[in-house]
């Protein structure tokens, strides 16, 4: 079943040099119920920007996106978002970060309290919850930053690069525990990143996209069930495929732009 | 602790400095005096109780301009900042503003409040009331895009931004804002009270001049001094410094 629908989404920005610069052109996308799909493209493709429409926080110049066939308009508690830094409130203690959602929503302060103790132990980090986010490390910051997501329990989680400033083996450990809640809970997930294997890993769809303009150059579906074993042939194939067209966009991308400077 | 060991040692090492010049008979002794007999104006302040009543009114003056000049330059820094327009506009005239020492505002100021006290609070509020407002929207300025775009997506709205992100987030600069203004309003104050009628501690100053007493006016510099020193550094100083560990930053 259609969860998420792009329709011919349409972005740009005005730049300081004063020209528009087109982010996406004509976007369709369609995500399904449950499906776990990654975002994958150079930086600077709009990835996030794609993101921010999805979640409400940016509207396209054209074209509409969809959410259980509702136009989005505005953010909404059905799609939660976990951005890279964890954009945790530093002046809030970990638990308090996690009831933010809830209280925002008048959701009683005992309930609130529960829910969010609950959720903080199904992410390990129980025995924090009076800390402070600068006490934390990256890897439980953004622990905390999906907690704080799922609390709300909405039916779409948008992800951002949420592993990206991560060290490798925290990532794996992370890895393993989203892939948990994803498997437990089966939310929608959109997720961001620039690291192929990562993606590969995860998803059940890999979205290739290419830059100036940000469109979508090619999809992969990945149905071997988790855990994947690392290594797996198959797997390995698709990451070379989405490397060498990945490859391909920038170094196309670089002629163009060698040719500006050569004039 | 060593520090502090220095700090006291060259304490000492200036008021030998300044006997040892009191010594050399450069200045007659009424226009130099000692550093004994300036100590003793300080307790004999104290124990006749001048220096007590000047402290009290310097001090009602400074709490009531100081609150003012908090609220006031906070909340015009809130309406600043959450208007471009406004901001574009008026923005340019604050920075203008608060280049002028408030003090010279102090003759129209007598003009327009007859009482001196009044004149006085008004100079106190001008000398602090522009850094806070450019403190408060530099803070509301910075505040992180992400945070607000986390907060949005949890569902706040715009009144819940202000109050539950907007307003946290920019915490640190207020606190320091509020600590620049106290030390703004603390030189208007004493500038104002040198020219304006009272018994605050300006004036008991220029009235040891008049009065061709050296070593009052001297006393009461030390005052001055050491009252600016301990507020901020007992009071504004610890208080950054507890919000900058909360909030994560590190100071300096
Ligand atoms: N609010 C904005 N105003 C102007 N330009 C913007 C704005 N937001 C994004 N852009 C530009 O749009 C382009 C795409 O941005 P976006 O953040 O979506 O890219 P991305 O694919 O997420 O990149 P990265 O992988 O580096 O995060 C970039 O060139 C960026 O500079
Ligand atoms: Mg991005």
């Amino acid at each position: 079943m259609k969860i998420v629908v792009a329709k011919n989404v349409y972005k740009s920005f005005p730049q300081k040099s004063g020209h528009n610069l087109v982010v996406l052109k004509d976007i369709n996308l369609t995500i399904n119920k449950g499906e776990f799909v990654t975002l994958i493209g150079p930086s600077g493709c709009g990835k996030s920007t794609m993101l921010n429409i999805i979640a409400g926080l940016i509207l396209p110049d054209k074209g509409r996106v969809l959410v259980n066939g509702k136009k989005v308009t505005s953010p909404g508690k059905d799609r939660v978002m976990v951005f890279q830094e964890g954009a945790l409130f530093p002046w809030l203690t970990v638990l308090d970060n996690v009831m933010f959602g809830l209280k925002t929503n008048n959701i009683d302060n005992q309930t609130a309290y529960k829910r969010a103790l609950e959720q903080l132990k199904a992410v390990h980090l129980h025995k924090f919850k009076d800390a402070y986010p600068h006490q934390l490390s990256g890897g439980m910051k953004q622990r905390v930053a999906i907690a704080r997501a799922l609390v709300m329990n909405p039916q779409i989680l948008l992800m951002d690069e949420p592993f990206g400033a991560l060290d490798e083996q925290t990532r794996l450990i992370l890895h393993r525990e989203l892939l948990e809640i994803w498997l437990k809970t089966r939310k929608t997930i959109v997720f961001v990143t620039h690291n192929i294997r990562e993606a590969v890993k995860l998803s059940d769809r890999v979205i290739v996209f290419g830059i100036h303009p940000g469109r979508i150059l090619k999809e992969f579906k990945i149905s071997i069930p988790h855990p994947r074993p690392r290594g797996n042939q198959h797997l390995i194939k698709i990451e070379n495929q989405i490397l060498k067209i990945l490859q391909q966009e920038v170094e196309k991308h670089m002629k163009i732009m060698g040719g500006k400077f050569g004039k | 602790m060593r520090l502090l060991l220095h700090r006291v040692i060259f304490v000492i090492f200036l008021i030998i400095l300044w006997q040892g010049i009191f010594a050399l008979n450069i200045w007659p002794d009424f226009l130099l005096p000692s550093p004994l007999s300036v100590g003793k104006t300080l307790i004999e302040g104290f124990k006749d109780g001048t220096f007590i009543i000047a402290l009290g009114a310097s001090f009602r003056r400074i709490l009531l301009g100081y609150t003012i000049t908090i609220i006031f330059g906070s909340l015009l820094g809130i309406l600043i900042a959450s208007n471009k327009i406004i901001d574009g506009i008026v923005g340019p005239f604050i920075l203008a503003l608060q280049s002028v020492p408030s003090v010279v505002w102090l003759p129209l100021a007598l003009l327009w409040f007859p009482l001196g006290e009044a004149a006085i609070i008004f100079v106190v509020v001008l000398g602090g009331t522009w850094n806070m407002v450019i403190n408060t929207i530099t803070g509301i300025k910075n505040v992180q895009p992400v945070l607000i775009k986390a907060a949005r997506t949890m569902g706040a709205n715009k009144i819940q931004l202000f109050w539950k992100v907007i307003l946290p987030d920019s915490v640190p600069h207020l606190i320091t804002g509020m600590r620049l203004s106290w030390a703004f309003s603390w030189r208007a104050l004493m500038a104002g009270e040198l020219i304006g009628t009272g018994t605050g501690l300006g004036q008991i100053l220029m009235w040891g001049r008049d009065m061709g007493n050296m070593s009052m006016v001297i006393a009461i510099m030390l005052l001055i001094g050491i009252i600016g020193c301990l507020t901020d550094n007992l009071i504004f100083k610890k208080l950054e410094e507890e919000v900058f560990a909360r909030w994560g930053l590190n100071t300096q």
